[in-house]
């Protein structure tokens, strides 16, 4: 059950095989939720869920979906889940489902979705493909939270965790001695620029992942 | 007429969709490797949402919407269909994609050809479930603010394509450090971009 192999599914997508830093997929939604930690989280266990269940759905119709449909076989699949998770958050995280709006419903479309349903489930085992999602949808919210992290502790000086309210850490004695909030942090551009610096980061650790330009 | 041009402007300049929302950034960092290719998935994506936005909003108004079915009679002023909107949406955005991909084929194959595999790509680009999903939270008010929303977002999107195409194709002349090559500076130059644009903000005529 929790073979090499299969560890392998759950980790690789963490580091050398990352969604958004390596394979691109799902930059979509993903930068604009992370003003905050708050939504960063909520919005990485949501695809999760959908990608690890859109995943095993898939895997066990993999035979008998005709390849020609099979997209939209998908998107509807996928949609249906979303669904699922816009009216669960509706009615247990109202705020948080408020501040995410629209990129909630934007999980159909997000490329890591039909990316690994179509590279992954389309050919795999049920159990596999559903570890590959959770491996996929953890790598995606843990970049989220990463850049999430750094712009609220920079723009705001604070962390928001879920069920717990905003954690003040730059104490206030450092304001007093003049230092003040980067407000270009909060502003959409800092994002793009912070997933360039973690993409920069990562390759000049692993130097395979460099492009040949 | 003021309010639309007022849409128009806001949605390519201030609400720009990949700078200030990150919409369809997976075709956007995947095909803007030269200027040529990025024109046609520009164009691509204006044409597709000036067709599915007005037609999402009319689904929203007459269909899906709070008390959306009271033109059925008295007994149906209550029924709330909202929740089906991802589903109904993206239904009809692949449909509208394969119809316009069957028209464009017949009526104008020259440029069918030009736009190739991109048309039926769209349907999977958050740029226009992010279109539709928008105006719905926006509650524009007619079919022609819609339109004028979908043009104007369509062409703001083409424009930051062409924009980041036009750079990269420079950008291979340059000494770019090694980690950074390829993406990494694809992402840096957009936030630079976005930057840039948002000296638009507060604009109103």
């Amino acid at each position: 059950m929790f073979s090499k192999k299969n560890l392998k599914l759950l980790s690789n997508p963490l580091g050398d095989d990352n969604p958004i830093t390596v394979q691109v997929l799902g930059v979509c939604s993903a930068l604009a939720v992370t003003v905050k930690v708050e939504p960063a989280i909520v919005m990485g266990i949501s695809v999760m869920v959908v990608t690890a269940m859109a995943n095993l759905i898939v895997s066990l119709l993999r035979n008998t979906i005709p390849s020609r449909i099979r997209i939209i076989v998908q998107l509807v699949i996928v949609a249906a889940l979303v669904i699922v998770v816009d009216q669960v958050l509706k009615a247990f995280a109202y705020d948080v489902s408020k501040q995410l709006s629209v990129f909630v419903g934007l999980i159909i479309t997000n490329c890591i979705i039909m990316g690994r349903l179509e590279a992954f489930a389309l050919g795999n085992k049920p159990w596999a493909s559903f570890l590959d999602g959770i491996g996929n949808g953890a790598g995606y919210g843990m970049i989220l939270i990463i850049i999430a992290v750094v712009r609220e502790l920079f723009g705001a000086g604070s962390i928001t965790l879920p069920g717990i309210g905003e954690i003040r850490i730059v104490p206030q004695v450092l304001y007093d001695m003049g230092y003040s909030n980067n407000g270009l942090m909060i502003l959409p551009p800092m994002a793009l620029i912070v997933v360039g610096i973690i993409i920069w980061v990562q390759r000049s650790r692993n130097t395979d992942l460099i492009e040949s330009n | 007429m003021e309010e639309l041009i007022n849409i128009f402007v806001k949605s390519i300049f201030i609400d720009n969709m990949v700078f200030a929302y990150f919409l369809g950034m997976c075709s956007y960092l995947a095909v803007s490797k030269t200027v040529k290719t990025s024109v046609g998935l520009g164009l691509a994506v204006i044409f597709v949402l000036v067709i599915t936005v007005p037609v999402d909003y009319l689904l929203t108004e007459y269909v899906l919407g709070p008390g959306a079915l009271s033109w059925l009679g008295e007994s149906y002023k209550d029924i709330d269909l909202s929740f089906l909107s991802f589903i109904m949406f993206i239904a009809i955005i692949a449909s509208m994609v394969q119809l316009v991909e069957m028209i464009v084929e017949k009526f104008a194959p020259a440029l069918y050809a030009s736009l190739g595999i991109f048309l039926p790509l769209i349907a999977v680009n958050c740029a226009i479930l992010g279109g539709s999903l928008f105006m719905q939270e926006r509650e524009y008010t007619s079919v022609a603010q819609a339109t004028s929303f979908a043009f104007g977002s369509g062409i703001g999107w083409f424009l930051a394509i062409v924009g980041i195409a036009a750079i990269r194709e420079k950008i291979k002349y340059s000494q770019v450090p090694a980690p950074l090559r390829g993406l990494g500076i694809t992402f840096i130059v957009t936030g630079l971009m976005g930057i840039a644009f948002m000296s638009f903000m507060g604009i109103k005529l």
